[in-house]
Order: C-alpha cells, then sequence, then structure tokens
C-alpha cells in the first residue's frame, strides 16, 4: 500500500521540483519536450559535408532573400533575350502566387480550391478600374493596394459560408466559387443589358503601369519585353516576402500553425479559430489579387481562360513540390516548376533533359553501386539490341525523324526505337504498360527492381521520343499530375519543408 | 404542358446518369471520408473504353453482334475497365497515404485527376467522340418507344433510365443482402470497431472502389450514348455528381440516388425555363446553399466530432 502512494507521488514531487528549478531546460507545462526537440534528435551529416550544412543552416533568411534576388537582377543584364527576361517575370508571378497560396495551405492547412479565382478576381479589378471598360483610369499606385483590399474582402466572403466547414466541405466551397467565378467571366456580357466582363472577348486594351508620372511601357522601342516590369514585381515580391515572414512569426502565424496541426485543439485552447481561417482565406486572397495586377497590366488584357483549373493545378504543385509551410520552400518550388514547364515547351531543348534526369536520379539512388553498372548498362544494351532487331525486320521502323538536338539527344537517338510512322494502337499501348510497369516498381525491391528498371527505363525512352515529345502541352500537365502524387506518398513535405511529427 | 414533359424526361436521363456518379462518390466518402477528385475522370475514362468497344465491335452503323448484345457488351467492358483503373487508383495513390493528415490523400487525388485526364488527351486528342447511336439500327432507338402526350419517349431513353434504375437496385442489393454489403456499411459505421470484429478493412475498401468505378463506367457509356464525349468532360461531371452526392448526404446511397435525380431535374428545368447559360451556375448556387444550411443534405446525419 505504502508503494502505492510513492507511485502516485513521485511525479508530483518531479514537477514541483522543475517548476523551482525555472531553467531553460526544464519542463514547461503544456509544452510536449519531445515534439519542441526533434530537430535535435535530426541526425548530423559528419565529414565536410556536414560542416558546410551547418554553416549554410546559419546563414540569416534575409541573407538568402537578397541573394536571391541579387540573382534574379543580374539575369536581365546576362541574358539579352526579351524570353529569357519574359520567362524571368513569369516566375515572379508565380513566387508571389506560391507565397499567397502558402499562407492558406502551409500555414491555415486549409484546402482552398478557388485560389485562381482570386488571381482572376485581381486581374478584373485592375482591368476594370483601368481601362475604357467603365472610363475609369485610377492612379497605379492606388490601384494595386485598393485591388489587394477588393481580393481581401473577397475572399473573406468567399470564406464565411464556409468557415463552419471544415477539410472537404471548404474544398468543395471554393471549388464551386472558381466555378461560379469562371461562369460569371464567360457571361458577363450581357447582364441586364450591361457589359462587364465582355465574356470570352475579354477585356482589351488596360493601361500600363504608372508611378508618379513616370510611365511604364510594355514593350520597349524593339518590341521586346520590358524589363522595368520585372524590377517593379520583384520590389513587390521582396515587400510581400517581408510582410509574411514577420507575419507568420508573430502571434497570429503561431495561431495559423496550431489551426493547422488541430483545429479542435486549438479551438478547446480558445483560439477564435473561424476568424483565423477567415484571415487566412483574406490574406491568401490579397495576395493573389495583388498579383494578378502585374499580370495584367504587363499583357494589357485579361480573359476568362487565363484562370482555368490547369493554373490551380501548376500553383498547388509549387507549393506542395517546395514544401508547404516553408517560404524559402514554396519560392524554390516555384522557379523550379515555372522552368520545368518553360522547358517542356520546345520539344527540341526537352528532349536531352529527360536523359540527364534520369541518369540524375539513378546516380541519386544507387550511387556508385554495381546496380547503377546494371541498369545503364542493361538498358543501352536492351537498347541498341532491339533497335537492330527492328532495323532489320523493317527499316522505317528506325527512320523517324533523328532532329539535331544536342550531343547526348544524339547518343539516344542511336538506341531508341522512332518509327517514321507511329501506328495508332503504339501510343496507347506502350504509355499504358510504363504506367504499370513504373507503379509496379514501386512493389518490388532489391534485385528485381534492378532488372524491372532495365525494361521500364527503354520503354520510358521510347514513349518519350515518340509519344510525350510531340505533344508538349499534354505532357506539361502529365508531369505535374504525377508529380503531386509522387511528392504526397514519398515526401510530403516537400524540398525544403519540415518535416511534421504526428502526435497521436 | 408538353414542354413540361420534354424537360421532366430530359431531367429523367440526366438525372439518372448523377446519380450512378454520385454512388461512387458516396461508396468511398462512407468508407475513406476521402473526396475522390479522380472520380469524375474515371467516368470519362468509362465512355472512352466503351467507344473503343464499340468499334472493335464493328462500329455502331455496322456492327458484328446484335444491338441488344453490342449495347451490353460495351458497358461491361467499361465497367470492367473502370474497375481496374478504379483498384490501382486506391492502391497506387491513396493507400500509402490513409494514415496521413486528411488534406494528403485530397492533394493526391487532385493529381490523379489530372494526371488521368492529361493523359486521355495525350494518347487520344481532345477531339469529341461519338458513339453514332442513331445509325446503331437505322435510328430505331430514336424514332420507337411510346407517347406521353404528344411528347415521344424514345427507346434510347428508356434504355438509359431503365439501365440506371436496374444498377441502382442492384447495388442496392448487393449493399444490404450480401456479406460483403454488411461489412461495407459496417466500417462505413466505424472502422476501427469494424477491423477489430474481424473485418478485412483493404478488401472493403477495394471493393467499394470496384464497385463506385463500375458504375462510373456505365454511367459513362450512358451519357455517351446520347451527347459526345471528350478528355476534359471529366472534371464537370465529377462536379455534378459530386454536388448530387452532397445534396443527398455524402455517404447515403439513397442519398446519392436522390441527390443525381434532383440535380438533373433542377438542370432541365432551368434549362428549359430560364437559360442555359447559368444552369450550370445554379447548381452551384444550389450546392452552397446546402452546404449553408444543411451541410449533412437530404439523408445524411448531422456529424458529430468526437474527441
Amino acid at each position: 500500500m505504502s508503494d502505492y502512494d510513492d507511485e502516485l507521488t513521485r511525479p508530483l514531487e518531479g514537477a514541483a521540483a522543475a517548476s523551482a528549478a525555472e531553467g531553460p531546460t526544464s519542463p514547461q507545462v503544456g509544452r510536449d519536450e519531445w515534439v519542441a526537440r526533434h530537430g535535435e534528435r535530426r541526425t548530423r551529416r559528419g565529414g565536410w559535408i556536414g560542416t558546410v550544412e551547418q554553416r549554410l543552416a546559419r546563414v540569416p533568411w534575409w541573407a538568402w532573400l537578397a541573394l536571391f534576388v541579387a540573382v534574379i537582377c543580374a539575369l536581365p543584364g546576362v541574358f539579352e533575350s526579351g524570353y529569357v527576361r519574359r520567362v524571368a517575370f513569369d516566375t515572379v508571378v508565380f513566387m508571389l502566387l506560391a507565397l499567397g497560396l502558402n499562407i492558406v495551405v502551409g500555414w491555415g492547412g486549409l484546402l482552398d480550391l478557388g485560389y485562381v479565382a482570386f488571381f482572376g478576381v485581381g486581374a478584373y479589378a485592375y482591368a476594370i478600374l483601368s481601362s475604357d471598360q467603365f472610363d475609369i483610369h485610377l492612379p497605379t499606385i492606388v490601384t494595386i493596394p485598393l485591388v489587394a483590399v477588393i481580393g481581401g474582402i473577397v475572399g473573406w466572403l468567399v470564406g464565411l459560408p464556409s468557415r463552419r466547414l471544415t477539410g472537404d466541405y471548404l474544398a468543395i466551397v471554393t471549388l464551386f466559387f472558381f466555378q461560379v467565378f469562371l461562369t460569371f467571366t464567360n457571361n458577363g456580357d450581357n447582364i441586364r443589358g450591361h457589359s462587364i466582363t465582355n465574356g470570352p472577348n475579354g477585356i482589351l486594351n488596360v493601361d500600363e503601369f504608372e508611378f508618379f508620372g513616370w510611365k511604364l511601357p510594355r514593350a520597349t522601342s524593339e518590341g521586346l519585353f520590358n524589363v522595368r516590369y520585372l524590377y517593379v514585381a520583384l520590389v513587390f515580391f521582396v515587400l510581400v516576402y517581408v510582410a509574411l515572414h514577420l507575419l507568420n512569426d508573430s502571434r497570429t502565424g503561431r495561431a495559423w500553425r496550431s489551426l493547422r496541426e488541430d483545429p479542435l485543439a486549438a479551438e478547446v485552447m480558445g483560439m477564435p479559430v473561424n476568424r483565423l481561417k477567415l484571415m487566412a482565406f483574406a490574406f491568401g486572397a490579397a495576395v493573389a489579387a495583388m498579383t494578378g495586377t502585374f499580370a495584367t497590366a504587363l499583357n494589357g488584357s485579361v480573359f476568362p481562360q487565363n484562370f482555368e483549373f490547369p493554373l490551380l493545378i501548376t500553383v498547388y504543385t509549387m507549393v506542395i513540390l517546395g514544401g508547404a509551410g516553408s517560404q524559402a520552400g514554396v519560392v524554390l518550388g516555384a522557379v523550379i516548376v515555372s522552368v520545368l514547364l518553360e522547358a517542356l515547351r520546345d520539344p527540341g531543348d526537352a528532349r536531352g533533359y529527360f536523359y540527364v534526369l534520369i541518369l540524375l536520379a539513378l546516380a541519386a539512388v544507387y550511387r556508385t553501386s554495381l546496380k547503377l553498372v546494371v541498369v545503364v548498362g542493361g538498358t543501352i544494351v536492351l537498347g541498341v539490341v532491339a533497335r537492330l532487331v527492328a532495323e532489320s525486320i523493317d527499316g522505317s521502323w528506325t527512320a523517324g525523324p533523328g532532329e539535331d538536338a544536342g550531343p547526348l539527344a544524339d547518343r539516344a537517338a542511336d538506341w531508341v526505337i522512332v518509327p517514321a510512322r507511329l501506328a495508332e494502337w503504339v501510343g496507347p499501348v506502350t504509355y499504358i504498360s510504363l504506367v504499370a510497369l513504373a507503379l509496379l516498381l514501386t512493389l518490388v525491391s532489391g534485385w528485381v527492381r534492378v532488372v524491372l528498371l532495365v525494361p521500364t527505363l527503354y520503354l520510358a525512352s521510347f514513349v518519350w521520343e515518340n509519344v510525350l515529345l510531340p505533344q508538349p502541352e499534354s505532357t506539361r500537365y502529365i508531369v505535374l499530375g504525377a508529380l503531386l502524387v509522387a511528392m504526397m506518398i514519398a515526401r510530403p513535405q516537400g524540398l525544403l519543408g519540415e518535416k511534421r511529427v504526428e502526435i497521436v | 404542358m408538353d414542354t413540361f414533359i420534354q424537360l421532366t424526361l430530359n431531367g429523367l436521363t440526366l438525372g439518372s446518369v448523377y446519380a450512378l456518379i454520385a454512388l461512387g462518390y458516396s461508396l468511398v466518402y462512407g468508407i475513406l471520408k476521402l473526396l475522390n477528385f479522380a472520380h469524375g475522370d474515371v467516368f470519362m475514362v468509362g465512355s472512352f473504353i466503351g467507344f473503343g468497344a464499340l468499334q472493335l465491335l464493328g462500329g455502331s452503323a455496322d456492327p458484328v453482334v446484335p444491338v441488344w448484345l453490342l449495347l451490353i457488351l460495351i458497358t461491361l467492358a467499361a465497367m470492367a475497365g473502370c474497375a481496374v483503373l478504379g483498384v490501382a487508383i486506391e492502391r497506387f495513390a491513396y493507400r500509402p497515404l490513409r494514415d496521413a493528415p486528411r488534406i494528403a490523400p485530397l492533394i493526391s487525388a487532385l493529381g490523379v485527376s489530372f494526371f488521368i485526364a492529361y493523359s486521355m488527351q495525350l494518347l487520344f486528342g481532345a477531339d469529341q467522340r461519338d458513339y453514332d447511336a442513331f445509325s446503331m439500327s437505322d435510328g430505331a432507338l430514336f424514332f420507337n418507344g411510346f407517347d406521353i402526350g404528344n411528347v415521344r419517349v424514345p427507346l434510347l431513353r428508356i434504355i438509359i433510365i431503365v439501365s440506371a434504375f436496374v444498377l441502382m437496385a442492384l447495388l442496392w442489393m448487393l449493399v444490404t443482402r450480401t456479406r460483403t454489403g454488411k461489412a461495407m456499411q459496417a466500417t462505413s459505421h466505424d472502422r476501427e470497431a469494424a477491423a477489430m470484429m474481424g473485418i478485412d478493412i483493404d478488401r472493403v475498401i477495394v471493393f467499394a472502389f470496384v464497385l463506385g468505378s463500375a458504375l462510373a463506367g456505365a454511367a459513362g457509356v450512358l451519357f455517351a450514348l446520347r451527347a459526345p464525349t471528350f478528355a476534359a468532360i471529366g472534371f464537370l461531371a465529377g462536379l455534378k455528381g459530386f454536388t448530387a452526392a452532397v445534396i443527398g448526404g455524402i455517404g447515403s446511397i439513397p442519398g446519392a440516388m436522390a441527390g443525381g435525380l434532383i440535380l438533373g431535374f433542377a438542370e432541365a428545368y432551368t434549362q428549359g425555363y430560364i437559360s442555359t447559360k447559368w444552369s450550370d451556375l445554379l447548381v452551384f448556387v444550389i450546392l452552397i446553399l446546402f452546404m449553408l444550411f444543411r451541410p449533412q443534405g437530404l439523408f445524411g446525419k448531422a456529424d458529430i466530432r468526437k474527441v
């Protein structure tokens, strides 16, 4: 019996002693030590890689930001082409969109499927406030904040019906808001006889940016992209990034994170859950709407088809790839996805990247082991044999268009079968077998996987050259879809995100 | 009056297809609490498989089998193909995420939906595919039938409506009368308790995907008999099916049937009496109203969160 008493009192004594110590290492009430210190348990790498990693981890966030912005600013100096500058501008727009979505998805943990509609609201608001549509021409310096506020209010309103609804229901309501937005913009050319959005024809001749009399023409005198737009967008990017960083460190930011981890627990702790959700929505929508002004001012026009479902998936892929919840992560994700999509636009350029990526991935997985040699060697041997066999049966089977596309792609063309004309059934059959083989690979391991990898890689090269490359538009979105699924399964925290600690 | 009968007929045809799609959402949601965004794309794949089977059997103008057998065969092909697709989606995209935070399988589902839609566009192009049911029996499917007042009810519509209701009746029997069906009900009621009672949860989940996807495949064929299909159709069809499931109460089987019919009628009457342009908008407004005032739908039970 006395034993039992002791067992009951011991933890109490321990707690009293700990609170008396008041040291920074003492256990605190309401704080899970194991969770709070999980970062310390991460295994540190040894050797020079470990040292570099630790040094890099100590560089403050604003130094990274400054470096990143400096690199983008230097881009137009290095590349003369208007194309590269235009891609850089689009990337900055995507980075802003990703930052906004990160507030809702990464910090708030809410699935907002209407995000792109807020981007559209911003774009249309800017177009209406500075064009001949209603003959309103507000100064740019007023319009940009005004549009952001409009976006925030719309976000708040959309959030209102869904605030009581959790998880999936929120996704539905936002998705339907997206559809309502599209229906409205497409049919807004005749509302009681008035044309508000001009329907599918869009609003044309939207004003260029003008700050205090300093006009920013869209195109330079040679008709190229005006690089000043890139700088203006960058300035706003830095402002938004810093503001959001401070917001994330504030009381609100911490509250959002607790909301994401467990909304029910947050509510029980007395947090205004509904208000926090609405705030996350409104902030995300405001950033998206503000971004809409840049895109519209540069394009000079706005159409309903600029804001469709693929754009939503693109922004989601950026956030998930980079790491939802990490600002640096989503910016990195935006850069990677934007450049990837641009690279896939031109089949000639994209051709060789595929083989480079495959080789890099293999090297990363198998390092320098016998398996790597077997896989690469086996694939090349299989390829050469298959091509020779195909050539001896029918010469036209390997007489495909051998475009000149750099040394690496030429080597590939030596062993991949590229028929002059593809029979109708070949595409679907090889593509579906490739998907099936790739899925099968995830089920097996060890040497079975190595052996299976050889035909998979060869089939992948075949499909890439014959099916995917000729249709870059579909290929881009297939890659995004596959990337989303693969990231959620293999690395849900993304590239730079922090791994969530599950508390059960 | 004639217009009204015609619109009711339209609504019934549309609604029975929506109900079949909605059932797939409800079955999966009931058990996994997961919104299967890829379901609309399974429907689209079903209509394409039906089209492929139709071409293999000689095309609609000159089929190698009698028309009634042709219709049954292409529907069965679509159901079987979609069942395989549904199981593959579950196995590779959802099962690894079963214990992940709720947002993870939703994002994965978005990715799957996108992947399937654009894969189909890659392989078969963005063009519309027409089953050309008119030439299947020299127009008999359209001209034969019976009259209500001055409105002709063509055979094709009767086939679509009757097959949809037969399939729903079969599903209802399967869920309420068989052992597997009862296991499904138990799992949807309380997954952990069902597992403790010795029910193989994985098998039940796979079964739900098989049933839901097969119904979506059948819906794909029934839909494509009257309207051309194309690779991007899955998104909107998914949204409609999903709205129907929510109206009826997601997770409830009779709810999905009722929701589908309500949605079909609402759409048909709006198109007939108001405007075709805004009929999609009405659907969304109905959904948002339901979300606001009765999120559990007509037949669902209010969701009580337990800690």
